[in-house]
């Protein structure tokens, strides 16, 4: 065994770089390692847990947050690469009430069990959803399937988000004819 | 057979109602704490450096400038850990004669697998510590790999295990008698060789553990994601030394377990070592690539079996021979041999032969260790007895529906006990299988198979009877000296403002056990479900119980609860009767008030009785003293295990051309007995059926020679996705075990137990105009190929 002293330093790897963008609706700083990945930063500097390391390679999509409107995997770029974007994450998503539908629709048919993939799902879902108002069950899949789930079999998962499409269409068929 | 009307079938019962999980909430807000997102001030983070090999002896570790490296806290290699951490040998009595080497959490002098960890490093953080391993140099002088089964098995091949005189871990045999007759007289003889593929839970939450301990308080606090915080409660005392007492086990939010997070990992008593040698709290999250090459594996068998019928088709007789090679040594504290004793209890179960005969072989080979996961065992078993039946049916010219018809054992033959010693208590085979033929609609499907098979494209049917085994005894573990309770425990309290608070020691992984222990509590006590808090998964605050493995939840754990809230019903109902000059008899309890029991009539709200019991104790007659926090334990009784059973049948299409197999619908019929919520039962057969298409699909831990895995990452190792996966249309029978009051079985294992025989067997069917089979899984495109002729 051998017990080294606690000095800390920081080589090359430790420099921090400035990053500044908007995280929630906030203005948001945070001083990262040029090799920390959005998802670190989130997790362990911003402390927004919800969005969730599951592969560290873009596969499993338990690290799904939007930038700029899109879902992106937090896992696949470093932090500073996302300097000057606005960066929505589950937490956000849900204080401004964008996926509340989903959320319920999810809670109600019970489309998580360990709730780990959850965040990354409901990004997915929420996407699809914005650029197609009606999907079909073979396009939710489709839509779906760079979300890893290994509790559910996906199928509460689909039947949910097709409920939501279909609750908001006709929510906009009601608002269009009054 | 339909569950008889009970006090638990009243109108408005929480038993039996699809009530959503009032603990998903947090979850789908991103407000899940897992052990991986937890901090604890003054913590350090953990990295293993891994071997590279196989199989090597190592010379020398050469660590100076990793430790040298600023913001590195500790560099520790077996012999440090050694020290403070006595061995652990995965061996149970009852598995008589089997062996296996101690294990310590970092090896002293040579490694078994490729990927094993060698050295640890702990520093500020964990890429700082990943910097300090490339820093390390470990010198090995590499030792011939057994990798293969058929490798492990040779006369003369090296010796895994250094002490023993071959590599076989355990063998074990079951004769019923009479095999060798039945075989003599029978008409017909089927035999099929098998092989199932290596695979692996990969939970989407990787391993984690947090250990902290304090030396002044002589405390260790672990936050362990795992099913069992008891058990390694335990276990972290008896190897370190620190008294049970002072251990604490936390097992937060759980990113899916399925029985991965059960097992004892060499890093996990790595870290709480490394904890006490630096008197800080040390994290360690296994990262994707280390799960692949860490976590347990499980399946890899390779099974003979051969199956006699008489002139009626009327199965005589079944003989089986399972090899299974599991990892360098056996599981700690459940084994690697669990599986393989399952394999060869469980095949033929649902059908009504009596002479079985069975040999199971389990080798030792250099890889990563296999143990329990999902369905321990019934998928093999399940996969060899169905396709061995639809082997008959061709042989004989019989519809699969048929001949199960004619073989499985009657709903009114029970109890019996199976050739193998299984006692059934009570199973519904027969009326499971009628209703899935009607489900599917059978005979409109073997139609359209016909037409379509005249336009080139070729659909499968397949069926698979199973029998689940749930509620385990303490003949599953204890009996072999293993320190793991098949018994749960409760504390159930009724607050000063009426509410229920239940701590129990079932676990939740997100199957829904805090929700249905909380619809039981509230259901017996007549309390909304919504007043009922339950508390799991902490050491300091349950009882001691065993927790979530092997479906046990649901049965045992949901009893315990059931027998803690009536107790608790009866000590409110005492101090009620005091108080409203009653007896207890005349009194009930509905919608969180005290109601005569005759009249239903409302006399006073329970939170009434709980003001006055917390704080106006002084009105009651003296020499009152009221309960209202009882502890309870509930440990099962009767039969040694609950069976359940049911029915899967799968529809497909294979592209002929290219292998690829497309699911199109997978139906599924059950009876877990007393059903408590519905929507999470179905819930947990679409999950475990969908487990079990993987595994008959995609999933596979591909080796190469030298025995390097070959597919470790989650772009190379094939899980099943959206995409992929079909409906799941599903059906329930009752059946209630009489062993408890509630008369809930295990529902957890049923969907992957025959999810791959099912495909097995309607891959084959489709199949079945090219004069072709298979008997392999994963089924890939490229094994259809080949058994096509084509590739």
């Amino acid at each position: 065994m051998s017990v080294t002293g606690t000095s800390f330093g920081s080589g090359d790897a430790d420099e921090t770089v400035r990053v500044r963008f908007m995280v929630n609706g906030r203005k948001t700083v945070c001083e990262v390692a040029p090799r920390d990945t959005l998802l670190d930063c989130l997790r362990d500097r911003l402390e927004l847990t919800g969005t969730h390391a599951g592969c560290e390679m873009g596969t499993c999509a338990a690290c799904l947050v939007q930038l700029d409107g899109r879902a992106v995997h937090a896992c696949l770029m470093f932090a500073v690469q996302a300097d000057g974007a606005r960066i929505d994450t589950i937490e956000g998503l849900t204080e401004s009430g964008a996926i509340a539908d989903l959320q319920a629709e999810f809670h109600r048919r019970n489309a998580l069990q360990c709730g780990f993939c959850t965040p990354g799902m409901l990004i997915s879902a929420h996407e699809l959803l914005s650029h197609n108002a009606v999907p079909s069950r073979e396009t939710i899949r489709d839509a779906l399937s760079g979300n890893y789930c290994r509790c559910t079999g996906y199928e509460a998962i689909v039947d949910a988000i097709a409920a939501v499409a279909a609750a908001r269409a006709a929510r906009k068929t009601r608002d269009h004819s009054s | 057979m339909t569950a008889p009307l009970t006090s638990l079938d009243r109108p408005n019962s929480y038993i039996g109602r699809s009530v959503p999980r009032p603990n998903a909430k947090r979850l789908l807000a991103g407000r899940g704490r897992y052990v991986t997102d937890v901090k604890l001030p003054r913590m350090l983070h953990a990295a293993f450096l891994r071997s590279p090999h196989a199989h090597a002896q190592i010379t020398s570790i050469d660590f100076e400038r990793a430790r040298a490296l600023d913001g590195v806290h500790l560099v520790a290699t077996g012999a440090d850990l050694a020290k403070i951490c006595s061995p652990w040998t995965g061996t149970l009595d009852h598995f008589k004669g089997m062996i296996s080497e101690p294990q310590l959490p970092l090896p002293l002098e040579r490694v078994v697998w490729a990927g094993q960890a060698v050295v640890a490093v702990v520093a500020e953080s964990r890429a700082l510590a990943e910097d300090a391993l490339e820093l390390i140099t470990v010198h090995y002088e590499e030792l011939p790999a057994v990798v293969a089964l058929d490798q492990a098995r040779e006369p003369g091949t090296p010796l895994v295990n250094p002490e023993s005189h071959s590599n076989l871990c355990f063998r074990s045999q079951l004769d019923s008698g009479g095999v060798d007759d039945a075989f003599a007289r029978a008409a017909h003889v089927v035999e099929e060789e098998f092989s199932f593929g290596r695979h692996t839970p990969v939970t989407l939450e990787p391993r984690a553990i947090i250990a902290d301990h304090d030396p002044e308080a002589g405390t260790l606090t672990v936050h362990h994601a795992t099913q069992t915080p008891y058990q390694f409660q335990d276990l972290y005392s008896r190897h370190f030394g620190i008294p049970e007492s002072r251990v604490r086990v936390i097992a937060p939010d759980i990113g899916g377990s399925f029985g991965m997070k059960l097992h004892v990992y060499h890093e996990d008593m790595a870290v709480v070592g490394l904890s006490i040698l630096l008197r800080r709290p040390v994290k360690f999250v296994a990262d994707r690539i280390e799960s692949f090459v860490s976590d347990i594996h499980a399946r890899d068998h390779r099974v003979r079996a051969r199956m006699a019928l008489d002139e009626n088709g009327d199965i005589l007789a079944m003989d089986v021979h399972d090899v299974t090679a599991i990892g360098a040594f056996s599981t700690y504290p459940r084994t690697s041999v669990v599986e393989g004793n399952q394999v060869i209890r469980l095949i033929g179960a649902p059908y009504r032969f009596k002479n079985y005969r069975a040999v199971l072989e389990v080798i030792f080979q250099h890889k990563v260790q296999t143990s329990q996961y999902r369905a321990v065992g019934h998928p093999i078993a399940c996969a060899v007895t169905e396709r061995m039946v639809d082997l008959a049916a061709a042989r004989t010219g019989r519809d699969p529906f048929d001949i199960r018809a004619q073989n499985l054992i009657a709903d009114d033959a029970y109890p019996l006990t199976s050739p193998t010693g299984y006692k059934f208590e009570a199973l519904s085979h027969q009326a499971c299988l009628q209703r899935l033929r009607d489900m599917m609609n059978d005979d409109a499907l073997r139609a359209e198979q016909t037409t379509l098979r005249a336009r080139g494209i070729h659909r499968g049917i397949g069926i698979a009877s199973f029998v689940e085994i749930t509620n385990p005894g303490p003949a599953f573990y204890g009996v072999g000296g293993a320190r793991i309770s098949s018994q749960d425990g409760a504390t159930i309290s009724l607050t000063p403002t009426g509410e229920v608070r239940c701590a129990i020691s079932v676990t939740e992984q997100g199957q829904g056990t805090e929700a249905i222990v909380s619809q039981i509590v509230a259901d017996q006590l007549g309390i909304a479900q919504e007043h009922v808090k339950v508390v799991t998964g902490d050491t300091e605050v349950t009882p001691h119980g065993g927790a979530t493995w092997a479906c046990r939840g649901a049965g045992i754990g949901g009893e315990t609860a059931l027998q803690a809230a009536r107790v608790l019903k009866a000590n409110i109902l005492q101090i009620a009767a005091l108080v409203l000059q009653e007896q207890p008899a005349a009194l009930d309890i509905e919608d969180s008030t005290i109601v005569d029991a005759a009249t239903r009539l409302q006399r006073l709200p329970v939170a009434e009785i709980a003001r006055i019991v917390y704080f106006r104790s002084d009105t009651l007659p003296p020499g009152t003293q009221a309960q209202f926090t009882v502890s309870h334990h509930f440990a099962p009784q009767g039969y040694p295990f609950a069976f359940t059973n049911g029915i899967q049948g799968c529809h497909l299409e294979v592209d002929v051309e290219t292998g690829f197999i497309k699911l199109l619908k997978h139906f599924v019929v059950e009876d877990c007995g007393r059903i408590i919520n519905p929507m999470l039962v179905d819930e947990q057969m679409r999950g475990g059926v969908v487990q079990g298409l993987g595994a008959a699909l995609f999933e596979e831990c591909r080796y190469g020679d030298t025995g390097q895995l070959l597919n470790g990452s989650l772009a190379d190792y094939l899980v099943p996705m959206a995409m992929e996966m079909p409906d799941i249309v599903i059906d329930h029978l009752e059946t209630p075990t009489q062993d408890t009051v509630l008369g809930a079985k295990g529902c957890g294992e049923a969907g992957t137990a025959a999810a791959s025989a099912c495909v097995l067997n309607a891959v084959n069917d489709a199949l079945a105009p090219f004069g072709v089979s298979i008997n392999a899984i994963p089924i890939t495109p490229a094994r259809v190929l080949k058994a096509l002729g084509r590739f």
